[in-house]
């Protein structure tokens, strides 16, 4: 650097400190190189062998290893859902058939009490019918009673009225004879 | 860099390319002897300091989901790792800490390199013969090692016709022995050329008339060399783990 102005120290290089041909192949230098990259190569190796390497293989390794370790726990948690979700699917499936069943029991149950109370209504109904029946039949019964008996009177008077002897009897059968027709 | 200065006083351009390859002592001026402190010695303490940075404070905290340093070490963890076991087969990975050591040091002082100003110590043929000369000899040894005499096979080619086989032999001998010069030479040859090749455009900004296009192509250039750094590290390591394969399994 400084020595441009001096005396060459080397016959590789000239007066004005340039290289005179080739560095490379001057040999007042080359067992100045080797004996430094021998070293630098010892203390490299030592470098990369005793810390470097192990330690970046270390950190690979770990990785490699926690990456497995969480595939394999996905997997497993993978499972786990797909066993939580048949089982699941199974309870819904189950309680869908329950509650259906249960559905068509209190159907029938109902059907049931419905005819039951259905049946009685009929009953009832029916006998209800029979009774007004008989009312009426009775009824009308009492009403032709009247009615002739209003008759005869009526005869009776008519007949008094009219100047005439009623009798009883008579007049009766007239009327009888009458209401027949 | 600073040499530069100096070849400003003369008349306008005056290239000085190779200059940022000089090895420099760090205190003082004396000549560079084997244990002197040297911008070597500075850029490639920076490069472990990078390392430490990036793959010891950076993933400091450990995380289970990891910050940005983090994610970036692993990311160069798996990287390696897998090139290894992709290339040279699960056996391979007992040299993974070699083979990370060479394509860290490789990867940071290739892009260290290209911060300007600073010393690409991958430039240099004496750092990646080394380098690769530590390649070659631990796969030969360790072929024999594990394979015995069984290891001379990879010379010989069964599949191939028997007349041939010895032809191809010395073929296969010729491009094993030179697989170490290849190996060096590609990677200081890359990082080398696209240093200067930097350097002379940047010689050419000092004139005015040319120095929107010098500019221009220095960031061009500078992107280039970005995607050489990292690739010539890739390069440097992948081809460690082809010749790592064929220690390992030397049959063809």
């Amino acid at each position: 650097m400084a020595s441009e102005t001096q005396a060459p120290v080397s016959s590789c290089v000239d007066a004005g400190g340039s290289a005179i041909g080739m560095p490379q192949l001057c040999g007042d230098w080359m067992g100045n190189q080797i004996f430094w990259l021998v070293v630098t190569l010892v203390v490299m190796f030592f470098i990369l062998s005793k810390i470097a390497l192990p330690r970046i293989a270390a950190v690979l390794a770990e990785r490699q290893g926690r990456i497995t370790n969480d595939i394999a726990a996905a997997e497993e948690l993978r499972k786990k859902a797909q066993e939580a979700e048949a089982a699941y699917e199974k309870a819904l499936a189950e309680a869908k058939a329950e509650a259906g069943r249960i559905v068509a029991e209190a159907k029938a149950e109902m059907q049931a009490e419905m005819d039951v109370e259905i049946a009685k209504a009929d009953a009832e109904i029916a006998a209800q019918t029979a009774e007004s029946e008989k009312k009426i039949v009775e009824i009308r019964e009492g009403a032709l009673e009247a009615v002739k008996e209003v008759a005869m009177d009526t005869a009776q008077d008519i007949v008094t009225a009219m100047g005439g002897k009623a009798d009883a009897k008579s007049v009766t059968a007239a009327v009888n004879e009458r209401m027949k027709g | 860099m600073a040499s530069e200065t100096h070849s400003g006083q003369g008349s306008g351009l005056e290239f000085h390319p190779m200059d940022q390859f000089i090895v420099k002592p760090l205190f003082g001026d004396g000549p560079v002897g084997m244990f002197t402190v040297t911008n070597v010695t500075l850029w490639m303490a920076i490069s472990v300091l990078a390392v430490v940075l990036l793959l010891i404070v950076g993933t400091s905290r450990r995380a289970i989901v990891p910050s940005r340093s983090q994610s970036v070490a692993e990311l160069a963890y798996g990287f390696v790792y897998k090139m290894i076991e992709d290339v040279a087969g699960k056996d391979g990975l007992k040299y993974f800490p070699y083979i990370m050591t060479l394509f860290m040091f490789v990867l940071f002082s290739n892009v260290l390199g290209l911060i300007p100003s600073a010393f690409t110590t991958t430039s240099h043929i004496a750092v990646t013969a080394v380098l690769a000369m530590g390649v070659f000899l631990t796969v030969t040894i360790l072929g024999f090692v594990k394979n015995g005499a069984a290891f001379l096979g990879l010379f010989w080619v069964s599949s191939a016709p028997l007349a041939l086989r010895p032809v191809l032999a010395l073929i296969e001998l010729i491009s094993y022995f030179v697989r170490p010069v290849s190996h060096s030479i590609r990677l200081a040859g890359n990082m080398m050329a696209g240093h200067a090749v930097l350097k002379v455009f940047a010689g050419f900004a000092a004139s005015a008339l040319i120095a929107p296009f010098a500019i221009g192509a220095i960031t061009a250039m500078y992107a280039l060399e970005l995607l050489v750094a990292c690739v010539q590290a890739y390069v440097f390591t992948i081809l460690t783990c082809v010749y790592l394969k064929d220690a390992l399994h030397p049959s063809h």
